[in-house]
């Protein structure tokens, strides 16, 4: 491998719409801090691919994305490098639906979001901003995966 | 991050570039705290070239803020746009932090 090369870590697979169908895609992210930036722009180039965003737009997706990857790295699979994070996103015309699931043990929401926001906390906001991001949030039962509806136009 | 620091008189201006977030928040808490040590006590964050700061780098501003705050100094943000502004309502980090327009406004009222 040549010196400046950087090892591939984010895994991306692509379906290209047909006969009304959403387009979707596939993303596997790594459990490493160092792998969300990266992640968050690849997802955010394909959400709003032919998409005529707006910066407000292209803000509350990045924002979200970063929060929800954050989570399922950190409190989901713990750092654990032999687990990833997994990202399906449907894309629709002014839409797009992202699922992130991690390998966790999951968590309850429901009992984190009762939490009031404390203005000097160091912590503890991350799950408030997804709610106020997202336009839907929708968690599965055992609480280690999410799907969030931003809109994408 | 891009982090960028001027200075005008006693007020040390640092200019953030790119994204704060989990994987470089240590980078602006670092550099306030190397800034502290040398005997700074006046700071501008500008994020006028910000893209998004999700919930750690929203902590870590909370934090370096405390530090500042308990060596005696201050710290004025400045430079954000409306979704981050909104953000910071949200978050109620408005209450914690005077919030400038622009860096030149916030130097006019330190």
């Amino acid at each position: 491998m040549p010196p400046d090369a950087r090892p591939l870590r984010l895994c991306v697979r692509r379906q290209a719409g047909a006969d009304g169908r959403a387009a979707r895609v596939w993303v596997r992210v790594p459990s490493e801090v160092a792998a969300i930036e990266e992640a968050v722009e690849v997802l955010t180039r394909h959400c709003l691919a032919g998409a005529p965003s707006s910066a407000s737009v292209r803000f509350r997706l990045q924002t979200a994305l970063a929060e929800a990857l954050a989570n399922a790295v950190l409190r989901g699979n713990q750092s654990d490098l032999r687990k990833g994070v997994h990202v399906a996103v449907e894309l629709e015309t002014d839409v797009v639906r992202v699922h992130v699931g991690d390998e966790g043990d999951g968590f309850d929401p429901s009992r984190m979001l009762q939490r009031q926001p404390v203005a000097d906390a160091d912590g503890g906001r991350g799950l408030l901003l997804l709610h106020a991001l997202a336009d839907a949030l929708q968690y599965n039962e055992r609480g280690n995966a999410l799907c969030m509806t931003l809109r994408r136009r | 991050m891009d982090l960028i620091q001027t200075r005008a008189e006693d007020v040390l201006v640092v200019r953030a570039g790119g994204q704060l977030n989990v994987t470089n928040r240590h980078e602006l808490k670092d550099l306030v705290s190397v800034a502290l040590d040398a005997g700074d006590r006046k700071f501008v964050l500008d994020f006028t070239g910000t893209g998004y700061i999700d919930s750690s780098g929203l902590g870590a501003l909370v934090t370096l803020a405390k530090k500042v705050r308990e060596s005696g100094g201050d710290v004025q943000l400045a430079g954000l746009n409306a979704d981050l502004r909104h953000l910071f309502a949200l978050t109620k980090l408005d209450t914690l932090f005077r919030i400038a327009g622009s860096s030149d406004e916030a130097l006019a009222a330190f």
